[in-house]
């Protein structure tokens, strides 16, 4: 799967264009766009978004994957004594599933390459 | 006409779509234009997540209001447990991001030229279109109830003047009063919503008119949370609530708003002083006029991307949408959001399109440090949206005070985090 830059190298008309892009559309903040990306995406609705909670609700980004890796796992299991709705939402997702969304919120963003 | 100049670079490819040359020709003709119509939990989710997904795609957002005020939460203001303006979002962090905003109505859409014709005149063309329109009244599919109607006796159900005039109305009904509303058939905004406007307005009511009651006549036998919401209004509220099913001769079939009375399907008419009319609904009219919408006046969608069914490059979102088993909810569109901004991305991009996962969760407050949900969890199977079968499902009836209190919690951080999300960043 070719990366967006690797798409853009070719075009110096491209390579204009991004350097014009505000600081939103910079090369530090070029998102993935993958299936596990989409999957993440829904989380951002209560855990804020990039899993960087606003309010009460636990923020995920940056913590280590196999806590979240528990955490999930104990969910779907209903083994979470203060789980309200986690419970309910994480038994519509496989191990593969949670496996891939403790890793992508596990990577702490100050720090990621652009992949 | 006001042509900017991408349109005339996009009109000197006429009759072909820039999207159907190779990339480098792509690059050369400008780079690729999507249009959002609607500014709600759906469009603007959409518009911030297409400049994630794709920074060099332009995404220009059509919504008419400067600053958008959400349904979720506004029954908390008819409470006096939120203020109006916490429920306002602007549209700064959305440009920040680099999406154009332009307030303005869109009156038309051109899907065989690909244009938009807004209310200020100007014209924009799309690449790809996404409409995310909410819904509309169908004003005098309830005889009686027109746009004037709810001047007397108000929907409030989209929030904004509608609300603040509810508002206004309970605050100067007197104590013993009675507060009626209407509830229609599915499918409607918010399927819980009704019930949680019934709590809201009992939580008023018991600390500024105790004295008063609440009547709701429904189209329907049973309703969202049924259980929860009962358990709930009884806990808190005593009897003030009482609800009559379509069985029960609940439902309305005249509305005479002068007289602010209603008269149900045997005809008993129930008098009210403050009358809440909440109509049958169909997707907004933009829907129908692209011609996204069929015969239900909703708009069928493509499961795994919400591409219209009926127009190729058109997508639609949110409660104009046939999405069952998702409801009409801003949780749900905001999902819907994001699945359609990577696929737009994806095909703008040439990359492989990811895999759909949609999601809710409906928080419904039925007093302060009281609050209960639904949850679920779609995705696109064989062309449909599924729910896994076992999975999501409502708060548990034998849920203890400290589970009712977390709840409660979790709704409003709910509320900040999709904000923060959507607009506010």
């Amino acid at each position: 799967m070719p990366s967006f830059f690797a798409c853009a190298r070719p075009s110096r008309l491209w390579t204009a264009l991004l350097l014009a892009l505000p600081v939103a559309g910079t090369a530090a903040d070029t998102a993935i766009l993958n299936n596990v990306a989409v999957l993440a995406a829904t989380c951002a609705n209560c855990h804020g978004p990039d899993g960087r909670s606003p309010g009460a609700i636990p923020s995920l980004r940056g913590l280590p994957a196999e806590h979240l890796l528990r955490r999930m796992q104990a969910f779907k299991a209903g083994k979470a004594a203060d789980a309200t709705v986690m419970t309910r939402l994480m038994t519509a997702y496989d191990d593969a599933q949670i496996h891939d969304l403790a890793q992508w919120f596990s990577v702490d963003l100050n720090n990621k390459e652009v992949r | 006409m006001a042509y900017t100049r991408r349109t005339i670079l996009g009109g000197a490819l006429a009759g072909t779509s820039t999207l159907m040359l190779p990339s480098f020709l792509r690059a050369q003709a400008g780079a690729a234009e999507v249009v959002v119509v609607g500014g709600g939990f759906g469009g603007a989710t959409a518009a911030r997540y297409l400049r994630h997904y794709a920074p060099q795609v332009r995404v220009t957002l059509v919504e008419p209001a400067q600053r958008f005020y959400t349904c979720p939460f506004s029954n908390l203001y008819l409470a006096g447990l939120r203020t109006w303006d916490s429920i306002g979002h602007d549209y700064d962090g959305l440009r920040a991001a680099g999406v154009t905003v332009v307030h303005a109505r869109a009156d038309s859409v051109d899907t065989a030229a690909r244009t938009v014709r807004l209310s200020s005149g100007q014209t924009l063309r799309w690449d790809r279109l996404v409409l995310s329109p909410g819904v509309d009244m169908r004003w005098g599919a309830l005889d009686g109830y027109d746009e004037a109607a709810s001047a007397r006796a108000p929907h409030a159900w989209k929030a904004g003047e509608q609300t603040l005039l509810l508002r206004r109305q309970l605050e100067a009904m007197p104590d013993g009063g009675r507060f009626v509303m209407t509830i229609p058939e599915n499918p409607f905004r918010c399927p819980p919503g009704p019930y949680e406007r019934a709590a809201m307005v009992a939580h008023y009511f018991k600390r500024h008119k105790p004295r008063s009651k609440i009547l709701l006549l429904d189209a329907k036998e049973n309703f969202s949370k049924q259980g929860l919401f009962q358990q709930g209004w009884k806990a808190l509220y005593g009897d003030m609530i009482e609800w009559v099913k379509q069985s029960d001769d609940g439902q309305v079939m005249r509305v005479d708003a002068a007289k602010l009375e209603v008269e149900t399907a045997f005809g008993e008419r129930h008098q009210a002083d403050v009358l809440n009319v909440i109509p049958p609904q169909k997707a907004g009219v933009i829907a129908e006029r692209a011609g996204v919408t069929n015969a239900s006046g909703w708009a069928p969608v493509k499961a795994e991307s919400f591409e219209s069914s009926h127009v190729e490059g058109v997508y639609v979102l949110g409660d104009a949408t046939i999405a069952a088993p998702m409801p009409k909810s801003g949780f749900a569109a905001n999902t819907q959001g994001k699945v359609a901004a990577a696929a737009i991305a994806a095909d703008l991009l040439g990359r492989p399109q990811p895999t759909a996962s949609y999601a809710n969760t409906c928080y419904s407050l039925i007093g302060p440090g009281y609050g209960i949900s639904v949850a679920g969890v779609y995705r696109a199977e064989g062309g449909r949206l599924v729910e896994p079968e076992g999975t999501g499902g409502v708060s548990p009836m034998e849920g203890d005070a400290a589970f009712r209190d977390a709840e409660a919690r979790y709704s409003a951080a709910w509320y900040a985090a999709i904000s923060t999300d959507i607009w506010d960043r």
